[in-house]
């Protein structure tokens, strides 16, 4: 990708002209609208992207996009005919409107920009995703840790023909059932305390293939019916037991893929490609108002740059602000959809907020942000914000009163003893830190995924699987879905399956759960 | 940086997986079909359209957590007239807020239907999925070839009738052009030509040779010409047809119903129902279907549609009539050995009591072995939970007995009349020899 260098715009006809007159575009006015918002991107936001590939769809082929996660190709699965057939329905009956782009974290960065899209909306979701976006998966450090943009496509590939041939060999029945599973699963699926580890998804999974023909070549059942030398008390020892195995263990699949002892060597494959594949969505909902604020941000600035700079006239950009508006709406908490944070409106609230400290602080900015009011970078400050951070963090670190007026938020108690909800703190003077703080806390990751994990396996009696649900306060597992999901765990393991719910305070048991797997054959 | 047009990639990405969504909720979209049926509206489903089924027949499960129990704070926005320490009336969902975590998945089948848009063809399908005709009638169908001519080739001869005018002049004037037959214009020319040379008053020697040429060449065109007719019996060719055995895939549906006084309009309906599905049934499996409706009280006539169904009529009732208006029809149009021949026949069993016997004899003597099937749905009023057999039920179950080409069945309710289709036409489990 050329970087241009000049400052500002410097078009070849002298005086900056219009870059598109008119709803219809072209891919003649798409590649000027490109260059025209690359030259801001690059000189004045400082931004980096990855290569971009932008490609123009049609509806339909928008929602086959939504159906398989804006992933460019996936592997086939009913659950995904499930997903499109309701996405189809609602778009059908005029219930849901399909997004105007669609962008997936990969390098080179595809963009999906549909084709029913006016002239300025395709220039406003080139700057949204093609740069906002982009830049965001190419510089947050959830991203950079976690995934391996070069090799999703490739990585994609190689799943979507391994599981057509496991498909072919065995069966759609047998895969189905791995996958059902597995997808079951995949919310336990992933490491989440690591630490920063590269992926390489490619050279990882040719190992392992290697790894396991390697595997199948030397396998001789023989060897199975040779009698143990070893001394069974070496098992009675739950400690070294424990050790040898890994546990606990909180990478469900990972533990199965590893460890269940009646899976086929494909089958362990298959498990792993959900697994990485739940892997590589990991971090997108850590930081998705962060993503959509910086993203809205990014192209709110860039379009009103290219209004200032005469490349765009002002029939464009109301579109642009009457669209940036439908996006950025937050209803109140007693309307339709006010029961959560659209994370559009508050991260670009923040991060528009974020640029007025940095230039035109008030005296309770520098008392709340000291270390960056009036230091008059604003891009400097949202670029270190948008690497550095996630949402928790992010809302801890940079929320501020007058977002917290501006949204008039307020926090509610819900305790089921009462029979009424306390008004707990308001925007006040008094209860901007606490309000702060709690909003920080809903957008921990351990909300979003019941933490469980495997505690002990009994490798010499009747193999039973023990699983512990670390409860939260007050928050049991969905007892009917608990119970279906243990009884695919239950599949895969091959053995019987105990998931114990505990209070991690006390460690008293709250609840318990006990499945065996289906009979096979 | 590249764009790419993707709008002309192939579409239909998701067919696939839309199939399997279906082959996995087969039984809840199989159940799903049969109550539209129940609920009466067939002939809409029919045409394909949008079914519900249940979303946990597609559920997919996952750990997650609920909130059962204890406190939990909330941030939300919007406050407009709250302060520190107000309590608000707990909504009566339970959580607070539209947006509480885990409520709304809370089980499986909390979630609204799915919807499913079929074509005909695939909600047919699922329809009957399970249901055949009845081995007797698969037998007959192979047995009962029927000979169609079919095109094969062309002849030098046949039957004038048959002749193949564009291969016939195709012939003809290729061997015109290799045996250099004059055209009939050129003739024309070289006479002209000479009659103009002739009337000259005054002709050169030039002219003279020239007029003796063209008279030559004259003579010689005309010679051409008588010589080589314009058409040939070499020429002509014949559509050929030779006979090849085609099984018959033409079926016709006979539907009598009884509209005498003691038929309610209640009653009719059920029949109407049952005719219904039969029609379905039939389209599915035959190129064809023709419908004769036949109604009688004390006598029988045919009918149209619209008037089988809605015409009131009143009466007595002689069933044989109707047997005799039948096998008239049939004999006229329908021969056996071109047709698959099936009956319904509705009535609430009431006959006239001199009737009955002949009925049973017209039955078994001239029409079960003509047709394919031939299914009793005998009405039961909606008052009477322990019924007697009527004349006509003892009369026809005799002649069951003996064909298993009839059979007869009782229904007494909407709900009744799919389990009785099924069980008329569910596939044997003893398959043919």
């Amino acid at each position: 990708m050329s970087l241009l260098t000049t400052p500002l715009i410097a078009p070849a006809a002298g005086a900056p002209g219009l870059i598109y007159d008119g709803v219809d575009w072209s891919f003649e006015t798409l590649r000027r609208s490109y260059d025209a918002i690359e030259r801001i991107a690059d000189s004045e936001l400082g931004l980096d992207i990855y290569p971009n590939r932008i490609e123009v769809i049609t509806a339909e082929q928008m929602l086959d996009v939504y159906t398989s996660h804006g992933m460019p190709l996936i592997y086939k699965h009913w659950s995904f005919g499930k997903r499109f057939v309701s996405h189809q329905n609602a778009y059908k009956r005029g219930l849901m409107g399909l997004a105007y782009e669609v962008v997936i974290n990969s390098s080179p960065c595809i963009s999906y920009l549909m084709e029913e899209n006016s002239a300025t909306m395709q220039a406003l979701v080139i700057a949204h995703a093609a740069f906002g976006h982009n830049h965001f998966f190419k510089n947050n450090r959830l991203f950079r840790e976690w995934t391996d943009p070069s090799g999703i496509i490739d990585y994609l590939e190689f799943a979507r023909a391994y599981i057509a041939r496991c498909e072919e060999q065995h069966g759609v029945r047998a895969v189905e059932r791995i996958i059902d599973a597995a997808h079951a699963l995949q919310n336990q699926g992933v490491n989440r305390h690591s630490g920063a580890k590269l992926m390489d998804l490619k050279a990882e999974q040719q190992r392992d293939r290697e790894r396991r023909e390697h595997e199948d070549r030397i396998y001789n059942d023989l060897w199975r019916t040779v009698p143990s030398t070893r001394a069974p008390a070496a098992f009675d020892n739950a400690g070294e037991r424990r050790r040898r195995l890994g546990l606990p263990e909180e990478n469900l699949l990972y533990f199965l893929e590893k460890n269940a002892p009646r899976l086929a060597p494909w089958e362990r494959e298959v498990i792993r490609i959900v697994r990485l594949i739940a892997q590589y969505f990991y971090p997108q909902p850590q930081a998705k108002m962060m993503n959509e604020g910086c993203a809205t941000w990014v192209h709110q600035t860039i379009m009103t740059r290219l209004h200032e700079t005469g490349q765009i006239n002002d029939a464009a950009y109301l579109e642009v602000i009457h669209s940036t508006t439908n996006v950025i709406t937050q209803p109140g908490f007693d309307r339709p959809g006010g029961g959560s944070f659209n994370p559009y409106a508050l991260g670009f609230a923040m991060m528009k907020d974020i640029a007025r400290i940095c230039e035109q602080p008030t005296d309770e900015d520098r008392a709340w942000f000291p270390d960056f009011a009036g230091n008059g970078d604003p891009v400097g400050t949202l670029r270190h914000a948008w690497s550095e951070f996630r949402d928790e963090s992010f809302t801890q670190q940079f929320l501020s009163p007058k977002v917290m007026r501006d949204f008039r938020m307020f926090q509610l108690l819900d305790d089921l003893s009462k029979p009424y909800l306390l008004v707990d703190e308001i925007h006040d003077e008094t209860g901007y830190r606490e309000i702060r703080r709690a909003l920080a806390r809903s957008y921990d990751p351990s909300q979003f995924y019941a933490e469980i994990e495997i505690v002990d396996v009994d490798m010499a009696g009747d193999r039973c699987l023990r699983v512990e649900h670390r409860t939260r306060a007050g928050q049991l597992l969905a007892e009917q879905d608990a119970r279906s999901t243990l009884r695919h765990l239950a599949d895969l393991w091959g053995y019987e399956v105990k998931l114990i719910e505990i209070d991690p305070q006390t460690d008293a048991v709250l609840a318990t759960h006990s499945v065996s797997p289906a009979k096979r054959n | 940086m590249d764009i790419i047009d993707r709008r002309p990639n192939p579409h239909g990405k998701n067919l696939e997986n839309r199939q399997r969504v279906l082959t996995r909720a087969r039984d809840a979209v199989q159940r799903a079909a049969r109550d539209a049926v129940a609920s009466g509206k067939l002939r809409e489903v029919a045409q394909g359209s949008a079914i519900s089924i249940p979303s946990d027949a597609l559920h997919e499960p996952s750990f997650h957590r609920i909130f059962t129990g204890g406190a939990r704070d909330m941030v939300l926005s919007g406050n407009k007239v709250f302060s520190r320490g107000d309590r608000i009336q707990r909504p009566p969902s339970g959580g607070a807020g539209e947006g509480g975590s885990g409520e709304a998945g809370e089980d499986g089948g909390g979630e609204d239907s799915f919807r499913f848009v079929l074509t005909k063809d695939e909600f047919l399908d699922l329809f009957f999925d399970d249901l055949a005709l009845p081995d007797l009638v698969k037998r007959e169908i192979t047995a009962t070839e029927t000979m169609a001519s079919s095109r094969a080739g062309l002849s030098s001869d046949g039957a004038p009738s048959q002749l193949d005018l564009g291969r016939t002049m195709r012939y003809s004037m290729a061997r015109r052009i290799g045996l250099r037959r004059p055209k009939p214009e050129a003739v024309r020319e070289i006479e002209i030509r000479i009659e103009a040379l002739e009337n000259e008053s005054e002709l050169g020697p030039e002219a003279h040779e020239e007029l003796g040429e063209l008279r030559a060449a004259l003579a010689l065109a005309l010679r051409r010409l008588n010589r080589v007719p314009w058409i040939d019996p070499v020429d002509l060719r014949y559509r050929r047809f030779t006979q090849t055995p085609k099984p018959s895939t033409r079926a016709v549906m006979f539907c009598i119903m009884d509209v005498s006084g003691s038929m309610t309009e209640r009653m009719k309906d059920l029949a109407k129902q049952f005719f219904l599905l039969l029609h379905v049934f039939l389209e599915r499996r035959y190129k064809q279907v023709d419908i004769v409706f036949i109604r009688h009280a004390e006598v029988a006539e045919e009918v149209d549609e619209e008037t089988f169904f809605t015409d009131p009529r009143t009466g007595g009732t002689i069933v044989s009539s109707a047997l005799n208006q039948m096998i008239g029809i049939q004999q006229a149009r329908y021969p056996a050995s071109a047709w698959n021949i099936y009956v319904a026949q509705a009535s609430d069993g009431d006959n006239s009591a001199s009737d009955t016997p002949k009925s049973c004899v017209l039955l078994q003597s001239r029409i079960l072995p003509v047709v394919q099937y031939y299914a009793y749905i005998e009405i039961v009023g909606s008052g009477a939970i322990i019924r007697g057999e009527t004349d006509l039920w003892r009369g026809y179950r005799k002649v069951a007995e003996e064909g298993e080409r009839l059979v007869m069945r009782q229904v007494a309710e909407k709900r009744d009349i799919f389990p009785v289709f099924r069980e008329l036409f569910a596939r044997r489990a003893e398959a043919t020899p």
